[in-house]
C-alpha cells in the first residue's frame, strides 16, 4: 500500500468535505429558516470564483481578491433576496424552483457576457504556490490553506451560531420559525442576512477552488447537487449535521474513486473491476443517501424542535 | 337510550397515552363507546380533545395503550386502513376539496369504501356505481340539489354538511366527528343537529364538540376530558348534575365557548 | 379538478393536433428538412413533458430528475446497438423494463418524504444516473455513443426515414395524450389528483395514497422512457449531458408555461420552449438570460401558462 498516496487522498478528502459544507451550510439554514428551494445557490460558488480571479487581476493580490469578493458576494446575495428571493418565501416549493432555476441562466449568461465563455485562471502569490515537506510526505501548501480556510470559516460559524443572540435567533429560526416571528424580531433582516452570509460562504468555497481549477461557466451546477445531498442526509436546518455529512461524504466520494477498484479486484477480474469501480462509486453517495432516508426521513441531525 | 353499561362497545380505547414535549396531551384515557349511541366528548380548549381523534384516526400515534375497534386492536392500521375498516372520520378544520364538486367530493369517498382504485381506464364521470351512492348520502345532509356547485363557492356550513356526507359515503360502523358544529351560525347549527340525529339513528357517533346545546341534545352518553383525562363517562342527565363536571367544566362562563 | 376544457379550446387543440399531422407533408412540399427536424425533437420533448405533468401537474410531484428516464431510455437503444442489436422490440422492451425498474425503486425511497426532499432526492437519484453513465467508458462515458442505424421494426411500420420517424414520435404522442385522457378521468385518476390538494384527507377517506403514487411515478417514468427511445433513435448520437439536472429544469419550465395540470399545455410549452430557442439564439448568443428572465417574471408576475390563456377563450 502506499501511505503517500493514502494520505494525500485524505488531505483531498477533507478538502472537498469542507468545500462541500461551505456550500450546504448556508444552504441548510436557508432551507431551514426560509423553507426556501435555492437551486441558483451554486451561482454564488460561481460568481466568488469570478469575483475573486477579477480583483485578482485588477491588484495583483490574492488576499485583497478573497476579501473584496466576499463583501461583494454578501451584497450580491442580500440583492437576489430582497428582488426576489423575498417575494417568494410564501409562495409553493414548485415556484423556488422555478425562479432560482431562472436565475442561474440568468447569472450564466451574465458571466458569459461579462467574462467571455473561457474560463478565468487565477494566479497564486509564490508563497501559496509551493510545496511543504513533512517527513517523507510532500503537500501543496495551497491545499492546507484550502482546509484551515474551511476549518476556520466553520469555526467562526459555529461561534455565531452558538455564541451569539443572532446566532440564537438563527437556531430558533431554524427548528421553529413561529416562534422567531412571535419573539418580534425584525424577521425581514434576519432573512437577509442568512440569505447573504449563505451566498458569501458559497462564493468562499468557489474563491478557494477557482486558483486550481479556474472559475468556469456552470462549475456550481454538479457540486450544488452533492451539496443538497449533505443537506438531506445531515437533516434539514442543522449546521452540525451539514458538518459531519459533508465530511462524510467527501471522504466517500474521494476514497472510493481512488480505491474501490483495488477492492473490487479482490472479488472480481482486473477488467471487470476497472469497469464498475467508476460507476460504483458515483452510485455510492447517492446510495447512502437512500439508505438514510429510508431509515431516517429526517435526516441524521433533524435539528430539535422545542415544540414536538 | 342505551344505558347499560354492559351494551356492546364498537370501539373501546384502553389507558392511551400521548406526550408532546413534556405535555401530557392524552393521559391515560379509558373510553367505551357503545354500539348505536351518540356519544359525545367535551371539555375546554386545549383539553386534547383533537388530539384524542387523532389518534383514534391513526394521524398520530399514541406512545401507549390500546385502540380496539369491534373487538380487533387497531393499533397497528395506518389511516387509510383504519377508514376501510369501518371508522370514518370529519375534520374540525374543513377538508373537503375545494377544487372539485359537491358531487365529486362524495363520489370520491364512496370510491374510497368500495375496493382499490388501481382502475386505470373507465371514466368516473359517469360511473353510476359512484354516483347514485354518492347522491344518496348528499340526499341525506340535502346537498343533493346542488351537486354541481364548485365546492369553493358554497358556504361554510354547506361544506361541514358535505363533510358529513363524505364520513357516511364511506359506509362506516362508525363516524368520528370532530367539532362539527365548528364556526357555524345559529341556522347552520340547527341544521346540522337535525342531520346527526338522523345520522345517529342508523351509526355509532363519536362526536368532540364546543357547543354545549348541541351536544345535550344529541348526545347518549357524555365523557368530559380536562387536560388529557377523562373525568367523567356518564349519560347526559347524570354529568349535568355532577359537581365536580360542574365544577370543573360546566360551571360559570365556560359553558360557551 | 380537472375541468373540462371548454368546447373552443379543444378545437383549437384538436387543429394544432391535425397540423401536427400533416406537418410533414408540408415541409416536404416547401422543402423544409430542418422544420421537419425541429418539429420532431419538439414532440419527443413534448412527450416527455407529458409525462412529467402527470405525476408534476396532476399528482403534485415536483420531480426535479424526470429527464433521467429520458436518458436512460435513449441508452436503452444505444447500448444494444453498440452490441449490434438493433431489433426495436428489445430496445423498447428494454427501456419499458430498465424505466419501471428504477422509477420503482427511487420512487419508493423518494415518495416516503414530502415537499423540498422529494424535489432534491429525485433531483440527486438523476444526477446518479448522470455519473453513473459519465464514469462508463465503455460506453463512451462523456464522449457520448454513436447509434449508427435506427431501431429495426417491420417493414411496414419502420423508422428508417425522417418522415416516418415523425410518425412513429407522431404516434406516441396521439397514444400518450389518449391515454393521460382517460388516465386522470379513471378511478386511479381521481385518487391521484385527489392526494395532490390534500394527501392526509385522501388516506382519511380509505385510500392508500402511497401505492397509487408509486405507480403514476412509475406509469410517468415508463412514457419517458418511451420518448428516450425515439429521441435515441432520432439523434442517433447519445451523452449523459442529456440527462443534466439542468435539463429537467428546462422540462419543469415547459410543463409550467404550458400548464401544468392541463392535458395538451406541456406539449405546446415544449414547443414554445424549443422553438423560442431557436429563435432567440438566432438573434443572440445570450438567449438564456432572456429565458431565464422569463422564467422569473412568470413566476413573479403570471400565472397559468400557455393552457390559461387558451381557455380565456372560452370567457
Amino acid at each position: 500500500m502506499d501511505w503517500n498516496l493514502l494520505i494525500s487522498q485524505l488531505v483531498n478528502s477533507i478538502q472537498l468535505g469542507l468545500l462541500l459544507f461551505l456550500l450546504a451550510s448556508g444552504l441548510t439554514l436557508i432551507f431551514g429558516i426560509m423553507d426556501f428551494i435555492n437551486l441558483s445557490h451554486g451561482s454564488f460558488y460561481m460568481m466568488g470564483a469570478y469575483f475573486c480571479g477579477s480583483i485578482v487581476a485588477a491588484t495583483g493580490s490574492f488576499f485583497a481578491g478573497i476579501i473584496v469578493g466576499l463583501v461583494g458576494i454578501f451584497f450580491l446575495g442580500a440583492l437576489v433576496e430582497w428582488l426576489i428571493a423575498r417575494q417568494l418565501y410564501k409562495e409553493n416549493h414548485l415556484d423556488h424552483v422555478l425562479v432560482t432555476f431562472g436565475l442561474i441562466l440568468v447569472f450564466d449568461a451574465l458571466v458569459h457576457i461579462i467574462w467571455g465563455p473561457s474560463g478565468l485562471s487565477i494566479p497564486l502569490p509564490d508563497f501559496l504556490n509551493g510545496q511543504i515537506q513533512l517527513g517523507s510526505l510532500v503537500f501543496p501548501i495551497y491545499r492546507l490553506v484550502i482546509i484551515s480556510g474551511g476549518l476556520a470559516v466553520a469555526g467562526i460559524l459555529y461561534l455565531l451560531i452558538s455564541r451569539t443572540r443572532l446566532g440564537m435567533l438563527i437556531r430558533a429560526g431554524a427548528s421553529n420559525r413561529d416562534m422567531v416571528e412571535s419573539l418580534g424580531i425584525n424577521i425581514n433582516r434576519l432573512f437577509l442576512f442568512v440569505f447573504a452570509l449563505g451566498a458569501a460562504m458559497a462564493g468562499f468555497a468557489g474563491m478557494l477552488i477557482a486558483p486550481i481549477t479556474e472559475a468556469t461557466i456552470g462549475m456550481g451546477n454538479d457540486i450544488i447537487i452533492i451539496a443538497f445531498v449533505v443537506v438531506i442526509v445531515g437533516g434539514i436546518g442543522s449546521i452540525k449535521g451539514a458538518f459531519y455529512v459533508a465530511l462524510m461524504i467527501g471522504f466517500i466520494d474521494t476514497m472510493s474513486r481512488s480505491y474501490l477498484d483495488d477492492f473490487l479486484e479482490l472479488l472480481a477480474s482486473t477488467a471487470a473491476a476497472e469497469t464498475a469501480a467508476p460507476a460504483i462509486s458515483a452510485m455510492l453517495v447517492y446510495v447512502l443517501m437512500a439508505v438514510v432516508l429510508a431509515f431516517k426521513p429526517t435526516g441524521l441531525f433533524p435539528p430539535t424542535a422545542g415544540n414536538r | 337510550m342505551k344505558q347499560t353499561m354492559r351494551a356492546d362497545s364498537v370501539l373501546s380505547i384502553k389507558s392511551l397515552c400521548k406526550n408532546f414535549g413534556g405535555i401530557k396531551a392524552t393521559d391515560d384515557v379509558t373510553l367505551s363507546v357503545s354500539r348505536g349511541g351518540i356519544h359525545a366528548v367535551i371539555g375546554p380548549n386545549g383539553a386534547g380533545k383533537t388530539t384524542l381523534i387523532a389518534q383514534l384516526s391513526g394521524q398520530i400515534r399514541p406512545d401507549s395503550g390500546d385502540i380496539e375497534f369491534d373487538g380487533r386492536s387497531i393499533l397497528r392500521s395506518g389511516m387509510a386502513q383504519r377508514a376501510r375498516a369501518g371508522l370514518a372520520r370529519s375534520f374540525q378544520i374543513t377538508s373537503v376539496f375545494l377544487e372539485m364538486t359537491i358531487l365529486e367530493n362524495a363520489m370520491l369517498a364512496v370510491q374510497g369504501a368500495q375496493g382499490h382504485s388501481y382502475r386505470f381506464w373507465a371514466p368516473v364521470h359517469n360511473d353510476h356505481e359512484l354516483a347514485d351512492i354518492a347522491m344518496d348520502h348528499l340526499m341525506t345532509v340535502g346537498l343533493h340539489h346542488r351537486s354541481e356547485r364548485i365546492v369553493s363557492s358554497i358556504s361554510h356550513g354547506e361544506q361541514r354538511q358535505l363533510e358529513v356526507a363524505m364520513a357516511l359515503a364511506m359506509q362506516p360502523q362508525m363516524l368520528l366527528l370532530d367539532e362539527p358544529m365548528a364556526g357555524m351560525g345559529k341556522e347552520e347549527t340547527f341544521r346540522m343537529i337535525e342531520i346527526l340525529s338522523l345520522v345517529g339513528a342508523e351509526k355509532t357517533i363519536l362526536m368532540v364538540e364546543h357547543d354545549m346545546d348541541a351536544v345535550f341534545s344529541l348526545a347518549d352518553q357524555l365523557s368530559v376530558l380536562v387536560n388529557g383525562r377523562v373525568i367523567a363517562t356518564d349519560s347526559v342527565a347524570q354529568i349535568r348534575s355532577n359537581p365536580e363536571v360542574q365544577k370543573s367544566y360546566l360551571g360559570g362562563s365556560c359553558v360557551k365557548d | 379538478m380537472a375541468k373540462p376544457s371548454g368546447t373552443r379550446s379543444v378545437k383549437v387543440y384538436l387543429g394544432m393536433l391535425f397540423l401536427l399531422g400533416i406537418a410533414p407533408l408540408l415541409f416536404q412540399w416547401t422543402n423544409q428538412p430542418f422544420l421537419l427536424d425541429l418539429l420532431s425533437r419538439g414532440l419527443i420533448i413534448g412527450i416527455a413533458a407529458l409525462s412529467l405533468n402527470l405525476i408534476l401537474g396532476y399528482g403534485g410531484m415536483i420531480s426535479l430528475g424526470h429527464v433521467a428516464y429520458l436518458g436512460i431510455g435513449a441508452y436503452c437503444v444505444g447500448i444494444p446497438a453498440y452490441y449490434d442489436i438493433y431489433d426495436g422490440w428489445i430496445h423498447l422492451s428494454l427501456a419499458i423494463f430498465t424505466c419501471a425498474l428504477f422509477a420503482l425503486i427511487t420512487g419508493a425511497v423518494s415518495l416516503r418524504t414530502k415537499g423540498v426532499y422529494f424535489i432534491m432526492i429525485t433531483m440527486a437519484f438523476s444526477q446518479m444516473i448522470y455519473f453513473i453513465f459519465l464514469s462508463l467508458e465503455e460506453y463512451g462515458a462523456d464522449d457520448g455513443l454513436v447509434i449508427y442505424a435506427r431501431s429495426e421494426f417491420p417493414i411496414w411500420m419502420n423508422m428508417e426515414g425522417a418522415v416516418s420517424l415523425y410518425y412513429w414520435i407522431f404516434g406516441l404522442l396521439i397514444l400518450t395524450l389518449f391515454f393521460i385522457h382517460r388516465l386522470v378521468r379513471s378511478r386511479f385518476g381521481r385518487v391521484i389528483i385527489g392526494s395532490k390538494y390534500n394527501d392526509l384527507r385522501m388516506q382519511s377517506l380509505g385510500f392508500n395514497t402511497y401505492g397509487y403514487r408509486l405507480t403514476c411515478y412509475v406509469i410517468s417514468a415508463v412514457i419517458c422512457g418511451l420518448a428516450g427511445v425515439l429521441l435515441g433513435n432520432f439523434t442517433s448520437f447519445i451523452s449523459p449531458e442529456m440527462m443534466s439536472w439542468t435539463r429537467s429544469g428546462e422540462l419543469i419550465f415547459m410543463v409550467i408555461i404550458g400548464g401544468a395540470g392541463s392535458l395538451f399545455g406541456p406539449l405546446f410549452g415544449a414547443l414554445s420552449f424549443l422553438f423560442l430557442e431557436e429563435a432567440l439564439s438566432l438573434i443572440t448568443i445570450y438567449w438564456h438570460l432572456i429565458f431565464g428572465g422569463l422564467l422569473i417574471a412568470l413566476v413573479l408576475f403570471g400565472k397559468g401558462g400557455i393552457d390559461a390563456w387558451l381557455s380565456k377563450l372560452d370567457k
